[in-house]
């Protein structure tokens, strides 16, 4: 009787969720007769095109991941212990929220506007600083393009995840390091950054795994000319581009493996943080 | 600390810099599309689209059914997991960070393989069936918002005490649920169901792969084909999410802080 208010939950996670994803996995594991195989799996490292897509995906998700990290903790250091007035932190924060949803089509659209050959950025830069970026073989559309404009939502998300935990370092740690004779840097080195170290690792992680899945702001982008594995498997799952259905499913399969072992890593780093979060 | 506050503000200027700069270019590059002046003609010509009005009122619609499936889904699940099952919390919480976990793109893959027109249940048999496989599948990404919202909501009333009130004066499960517990949540469900407007209005990859006419899809296409009009549809884009996260922002003032009574 108590299982009857649940089962409508569970029923839409299976038949939505569970089963749909099983079926990708259990087909990467099969030939096209329905054999199991592993053959599916090894050809994800031995095929050149599809070994370098994970690469230039892993890639640009890890770049973007540790850019965005770094400099979204430096942003909310600054906003929560820099003695700035406390409506720089309240639009940051709001900022923040819009803008780590601002992902997708349009945000692509905004780059290419920025940064593109007639962008407002690349005009200001040709005429009032004689700088001409695309003759000197700067191109937006590549995977470095794609890590700033990837930038634009992981620095906001980490911004948003980081600062409760830079919240939680207690003042009384500072004052009593203070009173043992801590210097300012021994201070940092030997308290702030051990306390923040696992929440930090942690983030770095989640928008890895956010960098990685994500394909609406590259297509848009770049159209398919940039190979990374989410536009791989949407050519795939188009027009069967690598001529074998049961390889789409191993390409998607190895979405599911790196994406959840981030999660994994995730969740061991965030327990780890949540002691000192109290 | 006079240096350490010169290195705050200089890296919140430089951090403001690189958000505002992109807003301000597409705003101007937007408004160029009349040669030698500044003109809303961009704006003009994407709100005057047919395909634009089609596309935009399609993806409202969809967004306000997932809205109501994934309230029916999360509010009854979140109230009987509080009420009744709290050991099965893990499992619930678990699932609902599944879509974190599994890209969109896979998910939409195996709706593809597994709801053909020769399967045994072939939403994508229909056009019909197909949008409501596209909610279903957005009710999915938007599951890991929608159920901390409620969660949280949930969090800050006595379920316990108003179930047993509302049983007292004879009211069944339905009625508990639809008349007391969803009154008493609405905050957080609003705040829910605009992040899931947010997500749902300009998603590009399930409405493409499931080939329906979304806002989404439309997008991309002017902006494979199109100069000024992309920009301006970035803009509206943002003003959208804006808004979405502001009413949020608005309504988490009116959110009670916690319970009254103790659970």
């Amino acid at each position: 009787m108590h299982w009857l208010g649940v089962t409508p939950f569970f029923l839409f996670a299976l038949l939505f969720l569970v089963l749909p994803t099983l079926y990708l996995v259990i087909g990467a594991f099969q030939d096209a007769e329905g054999n199991y195989t592993l053959a599916n799996i090894s050809q994800l490292f031995t095929d050149a095109s599809i070994r370098n897509s994970y690469w230039v995906s892993i890639k640009i998700s890890f770049w973007s991941a540790t850019i965005g990290a770094l400099a979204g903790l430096a942003m909310a250091i600054a906003i929560v212990r820099g003695g700035l007035p406390p409506w720089v932190r309240s639009a940051t924060m709001t900022f923040s929220g819009v803008a780590s949803n601002f992902a997708g089509v349009p945000l692509a659209f905004a780059f290419l506007a920025t940064l593109g050959r007639l962008g407002l950025v690349t005009i200001i830069l040709r005429d009032v600083f004689g700088l001409n970026i695309y003759a000197m073989g700067f191109n937006i559309l590549t995977s470095w393009g794609l890590i700033v404009v990837y930038l634009y939502f992981q620095i906001p998300l980490m911004i948003v995840i980081i600062t409760p935990a830079i919240d939680g370092l207690k003042k009384e740690w500072g004052e009593a390091a203070a009173t043992l004779g801590a210097t300012t840097s021994q201070y940092w080195r030997m308290v702030v950054i051990p306390v923040l170290w696992p929440s930090f690792l942690g983030t770095v992680i989640l928008l890895f795994a956010n960098a990685f899945g994500a394909i609406a702001t590259a297509y848009a982008f770049t159209g398919s000319s940039l190979s990374i594995v989410p536009i791989k498997l949407y050519a795939q799952m188009r027009g069967d581009v690598l001529h074998n259905p049961n390889l789409g499913y191993a390409l998607a399969f190895g979405m599911i493996v790196i994406t959840g072992l981030a999660n994994v890593f995730y969740i061991w780093f965030r327990v780890r943080s949540e002691r000192w979060l109290k | 600390m006079k240096s350490g506050r010169f290195w705050a503000w200089a890296t919140f200027l430089l951090g403001a810099s690189f958000f505002f700069i992109p807003l301000i270019a597409t705003f101007e590059f937007s408004l160029r599309m009349r040669r030698g002046e500044y003109s809303f003609d961009a704006y003009r010509i994407v709100f005057g689209d047919e395909r634009f009005q089609a596309t935009f009122g399609y993806s409202v619609i969809v967004a306000v059914f997932t809205i109501i499936l994934g309230v029916l889904i999360v509010v009854p699940t979140a109230y009987w997991i509080r009420l009744r099952m709290p050991h099965l919390r893990p499992v619930v919480e678990f699932i609902t960070l599944l879509p974190l976990i599994i890209p969109a793109i896979v998910i939409v893959f195996g709706y593809i393989r597994m709801y053909g027109s020769n399967s045994p249940l072939p939403f994508l048999a229909t056009a019909r069936g197909t949008d409501l496989l596209l909610i279903i599948g957005y009710a999915t990404l938007a599951l890991p918002y929608m159920y901390r919202a409620v969660d949280t909501g949930l969090r800050t009333i006595d379920v316990r005490t108003l179930t047993e009130a509302a049983q007292i004066l004879g009211a069944g499960w339905a009625t508990i649920i639809g008349r007391v517990i969803l009154p008493n949540v609405l905050i957080a469900v609003l705040s829910g169901a605009f992040l899931t407007f947010a997500i749902v209005i300009g998603e590009f990859t399930l409405a493409s792969l499931l080939n329906r006419p979304a806002f989404g899809p439309y997008m991309q296409l002017i902006g494979a084909n199109r100069a000024y009009e992309p920009a301006a549809l970035a803009i509206i884009a943002f003003v959208i999410t804006w808004g979405c996260m502001s009413v949020i922002q608005v309504l988490s003032r009116f959110a009670p802080r916690s319970a009254n009574r103790p659970n």
